[in-house]
């Protein structure tokens, strides 16, 4: 039980950073993406904080033998560039293009004022997930 | 740059990296959301989920804290037709599935790992994004 609360904290605190940083808005992250526009530099400054904090913390942490309430770390083991890895980040560059939501967003923006909009986007990426599974039978190693 | 807002962008993002480096320490577990979402749907046989619905629990509750603390809180515009928000959403979907993660899973976690696969991605996403908006705003000129 412990651990869902600890997982339930740090969902606590990605939200919160999602909406200090005004990320949970899509027309703040268009505006990013959109360089020929009125260009907002504000999410390059997001990911730059996000990953000097991650970044340190992550070279302390992974000297530990094993995380506080695990018995070992969970870390991706895939190393290839390959054509579907290159070919998933294109097409949800393009999703995340067409709507301003990354999942984490779109999730946080649920409760953020805009239910109907995020919802419908969040079920239909959902259906985009079981799709995946359908077509490419991913056993998650 | 007149919309540029530098210090709620470091803040926010320092929350989002120190929620990261948490999950890693506490439970040994990556912050990347397309991941969660993508092994929190059922049928998911290969292990522990309860962790994964806490999470995405905690990431509605965040927000809700401060949409019900300042009530003017919640200013976020959304100009993009239904129809277009559904197929955007199955893309991400099953783009993230592909692809192993989004700006979350390879954008913060992976660059801070340093590793050159969530470089590859990140690059493409943002790429492609970038593309996107550019065809949609000032080809079709859906924005001036």
């Amino acid at each position: 039980m412990i651990k869902n609360l600890s997982s339930l904290f740090c969902g606590i605190l990605f939200g919160l950073g999602l909406v200090v940083s005004q990320m949970v808005n899509p027309v703040k992250v268009l505006a990013f993406l959109d360089v020929a526009g009125h260009w907002d530099p504000s999410l390059a400054l997001v990911m730059a904080s996000a990953l000097v904090t991650l970044g340190v913390a992550y070279r302390l942490i992974i000297r530990r033998s094993s995380p506080i309430l695990e018995y070992s770390f969970h870390l991706p083991d895939a190393t290839s560039i390959d054509a579907r890895l290159l070919i998933g980040a294109a097409l949800f560059g393009l999703g995340w293009g067409l709507s301003g939501f990354c999942p984490g967003a779109a999730i946080a923006a649920i409760s953020y004022g805009r239910t109907t909009e995020a919802l419908l986007f969040t079920f239909a990426m959902c259906v985009g997930i079981w799709l995946f599974r359908l077509i490419h039978r991913p056993t998650y190693s | 740059m007149e919309n540029f807002t530098p210090y709620s962008a470091l803040a926010g993002g320092a929350l989002i990296g120190l929620s990261a480096a948490l999950l890693l320490l506490l439970n040994g577990r990556i912050a990347g959301i397309s991941g969660i979402v993508g092994r929190a749907l059922p049928p998911y046989p290969y292990g522990d989920v309860g962790w994964r619905w806490f999470f995405l629990a905690g990431l509605l509750f965040g927000p809700l804290i401060l949409r019900l603390a300042d009530g003017n809180a919640a200013n976020i515009d959304i100009d993009t037709p239904w129809p277009i928000l559904i197929v955007a959403g199955l893309l991400v979907g099953y783009g993230t599935g592909l692809g192993n993660g989004c700006t979350s899973g390879h954008g913060v976690c992976g660059l801070a790992r340093l590793s050159p696969r969530s470089a590859a991605a990140t690059v493409v996403f943002m790429a492609v994004a970038g593309i996107t908006v550019y065809i949609v705003r000032h080809w079709f000129g859906a924005e001036d």
